[in-house]
This record gives C-alpha cells, sequence and structure tokens, in this order.
C-alpha cells in the first residue's frame, strides 16, 4: 500500500503515542491502529506492528480490550487471510489475562479470524493455539478455551477432532468452577459443529457431568444447554437424553436451577415433539408453577403465554387455566404482576368461549388488585383482548381500576396510567372515554407533581390527534382555556404548554381563533416565568399560523416582552423574535 | 499425625517475625492498629488491614524458590527449620474517611475484613471492606517501561495529557510538505527525522528492566447496607461473596457492583422488636449453597441457598441452652458470638463468644462437641468488664488447616491454642512478644489486682487496653499470624 500521499506526521504521532503515558492517547492510538497499519504497508505491518503489539501486552485493560477489538478486524490490514496466522499469537496472549472482558472479546476475534482462514491454516496453527489454551497453568486460559473449539472442529482431521473432543471433556472436569461454567456456556456452539454420532455418545456424557455438577452455578449453565442440545438432536434422541435431565431439573433442590427450568421449558416442545410434551413437559410445567419459591413461580408465571401458544387450546384450558386461576390470587404481588402481564395474550390461543367463561374472571380480579402494577399490567395489553370478546365485558370493571389508579397516592402509578389513556380511549371509543375519562384527564393538569402536569399535557395532545380536532375543539379546548385564570402560576404553565402542543394538532384557524389569543393575553402575568414561557409558546407557534398573523399579533407581543424588565424574558423574547427574522429572511 | 484417634502432642511455639515492633516507649498510632488479617488460601501471602484503611501484603520467601533455597541449606548443612517466613511485599491505601450527608454520618475508613479471592496470572485479588463499602482489588507487578527511539525526536512531553493528536501535525505541516515529496521506499531508509521533515516511521522500542507492583481497585461494592458491615465471604463458585451487616446478608457477583441480592433480612417491622443481630457469616468451604451466621444471641444459623430466594428460615440452628440457674445478668451480653469460621473441609464451625470458642459439628444441633474456656479468670470481673464495655470486644478464632487445634485472643496481648482432637488436653497460652512463652508458666492467674490495666511484670493481671481480638492460621502449617495493636507477630511450631 502506497503512503506517499499520507502526511507522515499525524501516523508518527499516532505510533509514539501507543507508548504514550497517556492512558487516553494510547486507547486512542490502538483505535486507530488500521490507519497505522495502512502507513506501514502490509508487511511491515505483519513483521513489525504486530509482533510489537504482542510484546506490549502488559497494558491497562482498557487499552487490552480496545486492542482485542481491534485485531479482530485486522485481516485487510496484514496482506489478507493467507496470512491470519500472525494475528494468532497477540490474541492469545489476550485471551489469558486475568480480565473477563477482555478475555472474552479477544476470543471473539479470534472467532471471527478463524471462521475465515483456510482449513490447512486451522490445522496448523488455530488447534494448537486451542490445545495450548486449554493446557494454560492459569483457568484464564482454559476459561478461553472453551469457546474456540467450534471453529477448527469441523475442517479438522479425525484424529485432531478425536483430541479436541477429549480435549473438551477434559474442560468439563477441570478443577476451577469457571471453567466448567465456560465449558457449559460453551457446549452448545461446540456441539453444533459435531457429528450426529459423537453428538450422542462424548456430548451427551459431558452433558450429562456438567448436569451432576456440585457447583449450582455450573448446572445453572447445563439447563440453558439443554434447550439448544435438544434442537441439534432428533426428536426421539432428545426424548432419550434432554427430556429426563430437564424433568429432573424441573424438581431439583436449587431453586435458581427449577428458575432456569422455568424459563427455558418452552423452549423444548418443539425439540420432543407433541406426545412427550403432553405427558412430561406439560406436568413438569405445572409443578413449576405451583413451586414453592415465589422467583419460580415469577418465572413460570411470566411464560404461560408462550408456552400454551405451542400447546393447543385443549391441553391449554385443562392443564394450564387451573394454574393460571391459583396464580391470579398468589401471595407474592411479583407473581400476579408476572401473570398480568402476559395474561392478556391468552386469549387469542384459548378462543372467545373459553376466554369469556375462564380468563375473564381472572382479568376482573387482577384488575381489582392491591398492587398497582397488577392493574396496570392488564391495562397495558388491553388490545389484546379486545379483539377476540371485546372490550364492553370489561369496561364496567375498567373504570373504577383506572379512576382508582389515576388517583394513586405514588405519582409514577399515576404516570404509568397517563400514558395507557390513549389506549384505552382508542379501545373504548369516544363515548365511553367522554363520560368517564375527559375529567379525569383534565384534573391531572392540576397535580401537584410536574411530571405528572407535563405528562397530562402530553396526553392532550395524543387524544385530540387520537379523536381529531373537531373533537378536541369541543371536549378540550374549552376546558384548558377556562384553566388559564388559575390563581397558581404553575397551574397557567401547564396550560401554556398543552396550548403549545395541541397548536398542531388543531391547525391554524383554531390556533389562531382560540389559542392565539389567550397566549397573547398571558402576556401580561405578573409572574415572569409565565412571560417567558409565553414567548417560548409564540415561537413554536410561528410555523403553524400564517405570515401575516406572525406580522399583527405575535411579534407586537413579543416586542414588547423583549422590554420586560426581567432579563429572562427579555432573553426568550429576543430568541423568539429572531427565530421569526430567521425563518422570514430565509423563506 | 495421621492416627486421628491418637491425640497429637502438644505443639512447641518459637517466634518467627514481627512487622511494625514498637520501640520502648513508642506511643501506638491510631490508624496503624491492624484491624483484620488473613492468609491467601494456599498461604504464600498474608494480608492486614488497619484502622488508617490501609491494606498491606506480606509475602513468603522461603518458598517462593524453594529449590535453591533447600540446596543452599543443604550446603550450609543445616537442618531443615523450615517454617513460614514472610517479607512486608506492598501496601495501598483501600479505604477513604467519608462523610454521609445524606444520614449526617461519618464513615471510618477503618478495614473491618480482608478476603483472598482467586489468583490468576500472577495477579492477586483481594476484597476489603470497612462499614459500607467493599472494594475489589487487583495487585500485579507491572514492568517499569523505558519507551525510546520514538518517531518524533526529541518524545513531546505530555504534560498533563493536553497534547493532542489534533493540534500537533500542523506546526510540522510545513516541513512535511517540503521534504517528504520524494516517493522512496521508505523501508530504505533508517534514520527517520531528516533536517527536512519526516520521511519514515518506525515503531518506538520498549525495554524493561524492573518491575513495580501495583494495587487497582477493579470494582466498588457500594450502598447496599444500612448498617456496619461485619463479613464478608467468599463462595466456593469463585463467582460470588456474601457481605453481612447487623441485621442483613447480600449476596454480590463479583463482576457485578451495581446489584445485589439481599438473602437474609432480620430487621423487625419495628425495631423495638429488635432482639437479635447478626456478627458474623461465612459459606462453607466447598458447598456453594450452604453459609453459617450468628448472632448475638449466641445460636449460630445454618441456612441453605437452594431452599429459596430469601432465607429467612434457617435449615439448621446450633445453640447451648443455658443450665436454668446458671443465668445471670452477663449470660446474654457474652453469649453473644463474636466469630465463627468454618473447618477446613465444612464439617465443623469454630465459634467464639466472650468467655469461651465451641467447635460444632453441622450434623450435631444438639450442642458443641468442644468447649474451651479462653480467659476464665474473667468471670468473677465481668461486672468491670462490663462497665468499661470491654465485655463487647470481639475476639476472632481461627483453625488450624488439618483441623487439630484452634486458636483465638485475650487480654494483655495473650492468645491461647487448644488441641480439639479427642483427647487432647492441649491448652497453651502465648503472648504476642519474641518470647511468647515467658507467662505461661503462671497461667491460669489466679487474682486479679486492677482491672483497669496493669503494668504487673508477673502477668498476673490482665490488661484491658491490649488486647489481642485478630488473628489467623496458617492454611496448611503450624504458624500463627497475629495483631498486637499496630504490630504483626507470627510464631510458627
Amino acid at each position: 500500500m502506497s503512503m506517499g500521499d499520507e502526511p507522515l506526521y499525524p501516523i508518527a504521532v499516532l505510533i509514539d503515542e501507543l507508548k504514550n503515558e497517556d492512558i487516553q492517547l494510547r486507547l486512542n492510538s490502538i483505535r486507530r491502529l488500521p490507519t497505522i497499519a495502512r502507513a506501514l504497508g502490509e508487511e511491515r505491518t505483519r513483521k513489525e506492528l504486530i509482533p510489537f503489539l504482542s510484546e506490549n501486552n502488559d497494558d491497562v485493560d482498557e487499552v487490552l480490550l480496545a486492542m482485542a477489538e481491534e485485531l479482530g478486524a485486522f485481516i485487510p490490514y496484514i496482506g489478507g487471510i493467507e496470512h491470519a496466522n500472525v494475528l494468532l499469537p497477540p490474541l492469545e496472549t489476550l485471551c489469558t489475562v486475568e480480565e473477563t472482558c477482555v478475555r472474552e472479546k479477544a476470543v471473539e476475534s479470534l472467532c471471527k479470524i478463524g471462521s475465515q482462514m483456510k482449513e490447512t491454516d486451522l490445522a496448523e496453527s488455530f488447534v494448537p493455539l486451542v490445545k495450548r489454551l486449554a493446557a494454560g497453568e492459569w483457568f484464564t486460559a482454559r476459561v478461553s478455551a472453551c469457546g474456540l473449539f467450534h471453529i477448527p472442529y469441523p475442517s479438522a482431521p479425525e484424529n485432531s477432532k478425536a483430541e479436541l473432543r477429549s480435549v473438551y471433556s477434559q474442560l468439563c472436569q477441570d478443577d476451577m468452577p469457571m471453567v466448567r461454567r465456560s465449558a457449559a456456556t460453551n457446549l452448545g456452539k461446540f456441539a453444533a459443529t459435531m457429528e450426529p454420532a459423537h453428538l450422542k455418545t462424548d456430548i451427551m456424557q459431558i452433558f450429562e457431568d456438567l448436569t451432576q455438577d456440585d457447583q449450582d452455578s455450573v448446572r445453572l449453565l447445563a439447563v440453558e444447554g439443554c434447550a439448544a442440545l435438544g434442537k441439534l438432536l432428533e426428536p426421539q434422541d432428545c426424548v432419550k437424553h434432554i427430556l429426563p435431565v430437564i424433568v429432573n431439573f424441573s424438581q431439583d433442590k436449587s431453586w435458581r436451577v427449577r428458575y432456569m427450568v422455568a424459563n427455558q421449558l418452552y423452549e423444548l416442545c418443539e425439540a420432543v415433539g407433541p406426545e412427550p410434551t403432553k405427558s412430561e413437559l406439560v406436568p413438569a410445567y405445572v409443578r413449576l408453577l405451583r413451586d414453592n419459591e415465589a422467583e419460580v413461580r415469577i418465572a413460570a408465571a411470566g411464560k404461560v403465554t408462550k408456552f400454551s401458544l405451542i400447546l393447543n387450546a385443549e391441553l391449554a384450558i385443562q392443564h394450564i387455566l387451573p394454574c393460571v386461576k391459583e396464580l391470579s390470587s398468589d401471595s407474592s404481588q411479583h407473581v400476579r404482576s408476572a401473570l398480568a402481564s402476559v395474561i392478556m395474550g391468552m386469549a387469542p390461543v384459548l378462543g372467545k368461549e373459553a376466554t369469556t367463561e375462564q380468563l375473564l374472571p381472572i382479568f376482573l380480579s387482577l384488575l381489582k388488585d392491591e398492587f398497582p402494577d397488577v392493574r396496570l399490567s392488564i391495562i397495558s395489553k388491553l388490545d389484546q383482548v379486545n379483539q377476540v370478546i371485546g372490550i364492553d365485558l370489561l369496561s364496567q370493571s375498567l373504570l373504577p381500576a383506572i379512576v382508582e389508579l389515576a388517583e394513586d397516592r405514588h405519582w409514577r402509578v399515576r404516570l404509568a396510567i397517563i400514558e395507557y389513556i390513549p389506549l384505552l380511549a382508542s379501545q373504548l371509543g369516544v363515548g365511553f372515554f367522554d363520560d368517564k375519562l375527559g375529567a379525569l384527564c383534565m384534573k391531572w393538569l392540576q397535580d401537584k407533581v410536574y411530571s405528572i402536569r407535563d405528562a397530562a399535557a402530553t396526553n392532550l395532545k395524543r387524544l385530540a390527534e387520537e379523536f381529531g380536532p373537531d373533537w378536541a375543539l369541543q371536549h378540550i379546548v374549552p376546558q384548558v382555556l377556562d384553566m388559564i385564570k388559575n390563581p397558581h402560576y404553575l397551574h397557567r404553565m401547564t396550560v401554556l404548554r398543552a396550548i403549545s402542543l395541541l397548536a398542531p394538532v388543531m391547525g391554524s384557524e383554531i390556533t389562531c381563533s382560540k389559542l392565539l389569543p389567550v397566549v397573547v393575553e398571558v402576556s401580561k402575568d405578573r409572574v415572569p416565568n409565565i412571560k417567558f414561557n409565553v414567548a417560548k409558546a409564540l415561537q413554536s407557534m410561528t410555523p403553524i399560523v400564517d405570515h401575516t398573523v406572525v406580522e399583527s399579533t405575535i411579534r407586537p407581543c413579543l416586542i414588547e416582552l423583549s422590554e420586560d424588565p426581567d432579563a429572562d424574558v427579555r432573553f426568550f423574547a429576543n430568541q423568539a423574535i429572531q427565530a421569526i427574522d430567521n425563518k422570514t429572511t430565509s423563506s | 499425625m495421621d492416627d486421628v484417634a491418637m491425640a497429637p502432642e502438644g505443639l512447641e511455639w518459637k517466634f518467627s517475625q514481627v512487622f511494625g515492633e514498637r520501640a520502648a516507649g513508642e506511643e501506638v498510632q491510631e490508624v496503624d492498629i491492624i484491624s483484620a488479617i488473613e492468609f491467601d488460601k494456599n498461604g504464600d501471602h498474608l494480608a492486614t488491614g488497619d484502622r488508617g484503611g490501609r491494606v498491606v501484603l506480606f509475602e513468603r520467601t522461603d518458598k517462593i524458590d524453594g529449590g535453591v533455597h533447600r540446596r543452599v541449606l543443604e550446603a550450609m548443612d543445616c537442618s531443615s527449620s523450615q517454617h513460614p517466613e514472610f517479607h512486608y511485599k506492598t501496601e495501598f491505601q483501600s479505604h477513604e474517611p467519608e462523610f454521609d450527608y445524606l444520614k449526617s454520618l461519618e464513615i471510618e475508613e477503618k478495614i473491618n475484613k480482608i478476603r483472598w479471592c482467586q489468583t490468576a496470572n500472577n495477579a492477586m485479588f483481594l476484597l476489603s471492606t470497612n462499614d459500607k463499602t467493599i472494594k475489589f482489588w487487583k495487585v500485579q507487578e507491572k514492568k517499569i517501561k523505558k519507551v525510546c527511539n520514538f518517531n518524533l525526536d526529541p518524545p513531546k512531553p505530555t504534560i498533563n495529557g493536553f497534547v493532542t493528536t489534533s493540534n500537533a501535525p500542523t506546526s510540522f505541516k510545513t516541513c512535511f510538505t517540503n521534504g517528504g515529496s520524494n516517493d522512496n521506499p521508505l523501508n530504505f531508509r533508517n534514520n527517520n527525522v531528516s533536517l527536512r521533515g519526516l520521511t519514515s516511521l518506525h515503531l518506538p522500542t520498549v525495554t524493561s528492566h524492573e518491575t513495580s507492583l501495583l494495587a487497582r481497585c477493579r470494582k466498588t461494592y457500594a450502598h447496599a447496607h444500612d448498617y456496619h458491615i461485619n463479613s464478608i465471604s467468599n463462595n466456593s463458585d469463585c463467582e460470588t461473596f456474601i457481605s453481612a451487616d447487623d441485621l442483613r446478608i447480600n449476596l454480590w457477583n463479583l463482576e457485578i457492583s451495581s446489584q445485589s441480592f439481599n438473602i437474609v433480612d432480620k430487621k423487625p417491622a419495628n425495631m423495638e422488636d429488635l432482639t437479635e443481630v447478626i456478627t458474623s457469616a461465612e459459606f462453607h468451604p466447598s458447598h456453594c449453597n450452604m453459609l453459617a451466621y450468628s448472632s448475638s444471641k449466641g445460636s449460630i444459623r445454618l441456612i441453605d441457598l437452594r431452599q429459596s430466594a430469601l432465607c429467612d428460615t434457617h435449615s439448621k440452628l446450633f445453640e447451648e441452652h443455658e443450665a436454668p440457674g446458671s443465668k445471670s445478668f452477663f449470660s446474654d451480653i457474652i453469649s453473644s458470638i463474636s466469630d465463627i469460621k468454618f473447618s477446613k473441609g465444612g464439617r465443623y464451625i469454630l465459634s467464639r463468644d466472650y468467655m469461651t470458642l465451641k467447635m460444632w459439628d453441622i450434623n450435631m444441633g444438639s450442642g458443641p462437641v468442644a468447649t474451651f474456656q479462653v480467659h476464665e479468670h474473667l468471670r468473677p470481673k465481668l461486672c468491670d468488664l462490663y462497665e468499661n464495655d470491654a465485655i463487647f470486644d470481639k475476639f476472632e478464632c481461627c483453625l488450624s488447616g488439618d483441623g487439630q487445634r484452634v486458636a483465638t485472643g485475650s487480654y494483655s496481648h495473650l492468645f491461647r491454642v487448644f488441641g480439639c482432637s479427642e483427647g487432647s488436653t492441649e491448652a497453651t497460652t502465648l503472648e504476642a512478644t519474641k518470647n511468647p512463652t515467658r507467662r505461661q508458666v503462671q497461667t491460669p492467674p489466679r487474682f486479679l489486682r486492677s482491672p483497669g490495666g496493669s503494668d504487673d511484670v508477673n502477668g498476673n493481671s490482665f490488661d484491658l487496653t491490649t488486647k489481642l481480638l485478630h488473628l489467623a492460621w496458617h492454611p496448611s502449617e503450624n504458624s500463627i499470624a497475629c495483631a498486637a495493636s499496630n504490630s504483626l507477630y507470627m510464631y510458627y511450631a
């Protein structure tokens, strides 16, 4: 690569700063390694830069992490994939450092490079690297090794394959739990590259050992591997090898293991097929739904919809639904909350009849739950049930729930329900909204908490978008404008905010006739905060209204404000005037 | 030694080393007082923490180059007097005094506990904690690098890191355009900076001769404890650890400092109902799911993390019921357990309360398998000890690696070693001085003169200000490290 055109000086600085005392400068140089490499050319990069980096790996973790990442994409700068082996030594060293994130990045980069390398090169340089790491003195090297086996394995010669398998199984019995955890994590990846015959013998043996590990943390990861392995095996093998393990795990002494099973179980259903699902997995899942430990029930409850989707309606009604009923009155609020966040999705699975008869009472009881999160979860997914049974059946219970949430003493709860109001409005229709919810929306504008008032203003805008300007003109605008006379300046400010949000939705005509006069009126308020918010509101309204209105109404008002005794008012007024001027000159 | 039934002979303890010995009449600085001692897993390193928030590391010297050492010994025709010998390795400031503005509380920098974590690549890792904040330290040898042969000569000094790459080139640009116009392959040129400008690039040369130890704080686990942290303990999975305060125990992942899980919560809904606090907690050495914690009421609870997420119900309870008659005003106070330790295999738990050491078999909840009186001669003086608060002193305890002996501290810089194998009557009193056995003859003292402390050279009295709270037994050899205020004494047998 030619460097005749490239200014050398900046490159020289970059190179020198690879060894600067300032970490930030070193990091910067490492991030620009491609630039340095391009300037040096491919050959010098291979012969000088890469060895230089290999030797100088006694740096802080941040720099090493950046180096590990850069080297992963370095093939173009060393002269293509046939030279890839020169990148292996520095990455191999990085695979052995103490810092987990550096090692993980180095492994990732090695995989990236390895997956492009030629078969002969893999056998010649990658396989020995994996073996060296696997035999490393410190656990750090061995942990890294586990994540590399799947790269050279598929193309390795037969004897080498056998060796790799046996090395891996040794890693699974390593003394250090970290190594066994890494082996368990990467088992699925390695297994995916393996011939079916070895999968059934070697990998299953390894897997079984891991499932009996005395460290819970290893067994947990083995559970995660179940689904991945299950998908690789033929259904009958999966039933033979994986199913008993997972059924065992679902009754493990450790709640953390059962928790993992509860999270993973539905993924296995497809791998084993419908019959074993019905006979084995459904009972296991039902047990987990009734587990003693609340954490396990939380995990299981969160998967009822996913699990039901895999089963047919009949099985779901027969086995899952009774548990769902129990969970809806669980002693732990978190369990009920987890259930409430997914239960609405069961309606389409169960169909109209079952939903009306069985699910609806559960919805209703959850809507009356003492814990606001549970009620909110139900309300947030209202659209799903609406598609199946229509909202009428729910609306009578909905209203009290909404009103109660709207007045909850925790402002975060009030905030959450405000955010669902447009959804509710669209599901419930204009009629219901006008009767019941309109007043609430106005009430929030005067909430004690700013975030609520702000959200209430935004809510009005979204409602106007939902139901259209004509409706808003009747049901929102008059009420809002009335409140401008509120004695509290903070509430007047909320109204200003609402007006400037509503203006774009209402359109030019209504803005000019209804909103603008009110804003101009307020510009004479005695509180400076109001006045500079008027300036801001006026500025936001200029794009909506006609140019003549800007000149005849807005500008005079702003000019008056720009002479206000208060500095802030003058500032925002001038800013607005300037914005108008800019717009006029540009157009 | 192999025959368990046979009681081992009593050990003859000898002085080995002292660090930070006080000169006669020298006053002890409060910040120098040692507040934590811990050997690492194989006993090659020892860490101490002090009230000034410092952690000091010692390294074993006699074993590091074992081969050479032995040959030297043989050449000298010396009888093998191999015992652990340590030298000062490094120290670092782990904690600084802080102020909690929300609660208007001063947070002392005093190190309450140190725990070693898994070593990797010759880098040492340890956890240290004060009352509120746990820190994860990495101590590593770094090469001192000398970089020369820069492209730009002389290398631009990096003053406070203000030199940036963006503004640097401009000053030289003109030089380059004059001199860099030739298209010669740059590889041919060895000299890089000609008079007219920069014409070739090369990599700087790095040489390193020495190494220095560098301690870096990798993680800080803060804001998870409302009360004072009394213990931290690593799990055998090398991934998690617990921290315990007066009312709660939290579980952490070493890699994650932003959250922890509360696994034991003893806080009553109404603080007036509070009757018992957690005093110490430790993970089982090999079972990742088991941990034990002790309470101020003299009980030890074993909990199983597999059973549930919040382990408020214990799976086993160990406590000794006092004979009804012997109850006194002080019984509750002196039964408070100040420290517990699992034996190496995890079968036994050693506990220390004010007057005794007790050994518990985790398979036997009905009572301790052995009880050792530490300083029975103080029993008549409990009233005085109560009045000057000495009765609330928290003594630590330790077990030998083979589980045959136990040790704990007392007053007047004394500590006691007991044989705990069956039939053993070994009970030694040692003093943390260069001559540990000088008072042994007189024990037990028959009477006490002045409870507030005394300078009676005969040792018949006790000095409440010179308490020996912290000590640790080497994991594989008969060697004890103990802290006598600011001095670290080491003994071997």
